[in-house]
């Protein structure tokens, strides 16, 4: 195993000027961000400003189109990446709604893309009981049973077992930086400490940075963030604390809304 | 990769045309050639070529004048260009040298053929002491006839007899006599009357009185001499309370003309015997703009004659330009059970219209159809299927279940389920659905670090599941890759 540089206190992620379009209407119209190693970030904001459209944009999704600004990861430039080798490269993208694939076992799917990963990274692929030990600590861990992991991927799974399959992916995938696109909604309070501290041990490490898209505090209860962002009309309007998150909590986003 | 001899200018674009396809190449492997066209001299070339008995010359003179009166059927939804049956060669021969005793005989420029394919020769394995290897009896079809028979030994140690037809007409006359025609008759159909006429080769499988055949009895069929039609015959008789399976697997070379193949298999289980029938079809499909590629045109049928008895056809089919085919069981026996699982695709302009016909005339039989078709590019599939319950068949059931997988827009998937039903008792379930890979899918699979192609072949293979899953290990891993390779380019 190739030694990783020490990345903490690197910058990680750099959004500057960031404007991109859904269907030629434009949604982030000026977005800059740093993330540096060791971080972890929260963007909240109201419905319609642009929160997940951001994350779709970072992680290269077709139909997400980038008409001006730059962002950098890791030093290399993100937007020139396809999707997979933005994924190779260390980015995660939990996804609000899971997408369920009929037919395919989550071993199946998660053997296959992590050594697609590998193999883009020029490492060997992971043997099937190598895989398959790795996926059992990452279940045990989440507090999924393994016959889970041997079901279609997300195919009759509720909202909260989606979410916490995402966990266990990202424990699985092991990424650099992850976005986790309200990985809290649709979590029962029991859940959302599950997940919350499946966040803290895979992603509270020196080299790692986590961007949290929320609409509510409630996450950040169990992920404390180091700062918090409001996303607002496709750009950042204002950056502060944690002291920020409970302040929106209380008086909403009616005020910044631009 | 080795050169090919390109032989004029013509041949020369058209190989660069369809340089893309994998399996596009061709062999240089002198070939011994019926004369051009159809004729009755043609059906005695072939039979003399073949030491026949008469009887057997003519039968298939019945057969050839039979066609003559037939017409080509144009019930399907499939677009057949015209076929001119006299522009092209009924049979081709790589030159004997004598009888092979093993496949080191064989002539290397065939060997490389198969090794070009990435054929797993099982038996290199078994013959190479590899500990575990699953045995696996290859009779090679190359062309029109079986170059090489192995593991006769160990079969006849077993009592089953594993030849190529022609053999087995000279070797078992009354078991072949009595089969033959039997199962799929003379006058069947156009395409089935022409094979009875030409068949050039094929395989004969008997397994005894209750004999579990060792080993998986395994075909390749390639077609590679320019211009030839292949006329393959199978017959498999499974004897009561006997169990075999049998794998068939094709490729072709590129071609720019289109290639007619018009098999006939027929099968047929006594009393608590079953045949597994499984099949990995990738016949050249044509190029990204419909040029060339196979016609497909097979008829295969199963007879479960024995009460108990059980037949199951799997297929895999990717391949050739246009796809006829109806893999069928008549259930005559008892609480006999038939069962078809199908995955069939298409990507650019093939046209694939298949599916089965169980025939419940037995008392309490049972089938199961699956069908899974996948269209991509600008290709058509149509799921054609036929459940009839006799007056006299009490307790029947069938499930019948038909998906639809589409790639692109542009792209059309059909199902015509024909269910005729003269006994009340009978249970019959149909289910179908249609759905596109969406979006999502894709995007989520590839955010997990699987490139696009990667991402498509994932989600087809996890729609095809239930059938790949009835496939033996070895084909199951070929017929998976086979899936995506045939789906590249289909997307994006």
């Amino acid at each position: 195993m190739i030694s990783t540089p020490a990345l903490q206190d690197l910058t990680m992620l750099s959004i500057t000027n960031l404007h991109a379009n859904v269907a030629d209407k434009p949604i982030l119209k000026g977005l800059s961000l740093s993330i540096n190693a060791g971080e972890i970030h929260a963007i909240m904001g109201p419905n319609g400003a642009g929160k997940s459209t951001l994350g779709y944009t970072l992680a290269g999704r077709p139909g997400y189109d980038v008409t001006d600004g730059s962002v950098t990861f890791l030093g290399e430039d993100l937007l020139a990446l396809a999707p997979h080798e933005r994924a190779a490269a260390g980015l995660f993208l939990g996804f609000q709604y899971p997408v369920e694939i009929p037919g395919v076992s989550n071993v199946q799917f998660l053997r296959e893309s992590l050594n697609a990963q590998r193999k883009l990274r020029g490492h060997d692929p992971l043997s099937g009981a190598d895989f398959l030990k790795l996926a059992r600590a990452q279940a045990d861990a989440m507090g999924m049973d393994m016959d889970m992991l041997k079901r279609p991927v997300n195919v009759g799974f509720s909202g909260g077992e989606k979410k916490r399959n995402e966990m266990v992916q990202m424990g699985i995938i092991d990424p650099k930086l992850a976005i986790l696109d309200e990985t809290d909604s649709g979590l029962d309070i029991d859940a959302l400490r599950v997940v919350g501290d499946g966040i803290n041990r895979i992603m509270r490490k020196p080299d790692k940075a986590v961007l949290l898209i929320t609409h509510y505090q409630r996450l950040l209860d169990y992920v404390q963030p180091d700062f918090v962002h409001v996303l607002a009309g496709g750009r950042i309007v204002r950056s502060g604390g944690p002291e920020l998150a409970l302040e929106l909590e209380r008086e909403g986003y009616k005020d910044l809304a631009a | 990769m080795t050169d090919t001899p390109i032989k004029d200018q013509a041949a020369h674009d058209a190989a660069a045309r369809v340089a893309d396809y994998e399996h596009g190449w061709s062999a240089d492997i002198e070939t011994d050639f019926a004369p051009k066209g159809l004729s009755e001299e043609t059906v005695r070339f072939i039979s003399a070529k073949k030491n026949e008995p008469d009887w057997m010359l003519d039968w298939r003179l019945k057969a050839f004048r039979m066609w003559q009166t037939m017409e080509s059927p144009d019930w399907a939804k499939l677009n057949v260009p015209p076929i001119d049956y006299q522009d092209a060669y009924y049979y081709a021969a790589p030159k004997a040298k004598k009888t092979l005793e093993s496949l080191d005989e064989v002539d290397p420029e065939i060997l490389r053929v198969y090794e070009k394919l990435g054929i797993p020769i099982e038996e290199q394995k078994v013959l190479a002491g590899v500990e575990g290897a699953r045995k696996v009896a290859v009779d090679a079809v190359f062309d029109s006839v079986s170059v090489a028979t192995t593991f006769r030994e160990e079969l006849k140690k077993a009592g089953v007899i594993f030849l190529s037809i022609s053999e087995a007409i000279r070797e078992y006359p009354e078991l072949v006599k009595k089969w033959l025609g039997r199962i799929v008759p003379m006058r069947d159909n156009y395409f089935a009357t022409l094979n009875c006429a030409v068949f050039s080769d094929g395989t004969f499988v008997y397994i005894p009185e209750g004999v579990r055949c060792p080993m998986e009895l395994s075909t390749y069929f390639r077609i590679n001499a320019e211009n030839t039609g292949q006329f393959e015959r199978t017959l498999i008789i499974a004897d009561k309370g006997s169990y075999v399976s049998y794998l068939e697997g094709c490729t072709a070379p590129m071609r720019d003309e289109n290639q007619l193949h018009a098999a006939v298999v027929e099968l047929v289980a006594m009393d608590d015997a079953e045949i597994k029938y499984s099949t990995v079809q990738n016949w050249y499909p044509g190029n990204s703009e419909g040029l060339g590629g196979i016609y497909n045109f097979v008829t295969k049928r199963a007879l479960c004659q024995g009460n108990r008895s059980k037949v199951s056809w799997t297929q895999v089919e990717t391949g050739s330009a246009i796809t006829w085919k109806y893999p069928s069981c008549v259930l005559n026996g008892d609480d006999s059970v038939g069962e078809f699982y199908s995955v069939a695709v298409t990507n650019n302009y093939q046209q694939a219209d298949t599916g089965t016909k169980m025939i419940h005339n037995g008392k309490r039989t049972r089938s199961t159809i699956v069908s899974k078709g996948i269209t991509a590019g600008k290709s058509n599939g149509t799921y054609r299927g036929l459940v009839r319950v006799a007056a006299q068949a009490d307790g029947v059931r069938n499930f019948t279940q038909c998906d639809s997988l589409l790639l692109g827009d542009q792209c059309g998937a059909h199902t015509v389920p024909y269910i005729e039903v003269k006994n009340p008792s009978a249970q019959i379930e149909h289910e179908a659905t249609t759905s596109k890979i969406s979006d999502d899918q894709l995007f989520y699979a590839m955010q997990r670090g699987l490139g696009q192609e990667e991402a498509v072949a994932l989600i087809v293979n996890g729609f095809a599941k239930e059938v790949l899953q009835q496939l033996p290990m070895e084909f199951a891993v070929e017929a998976q890759k086979l899936l995506g390779i045939s789906l590249e380019g289909s997307v994006g």
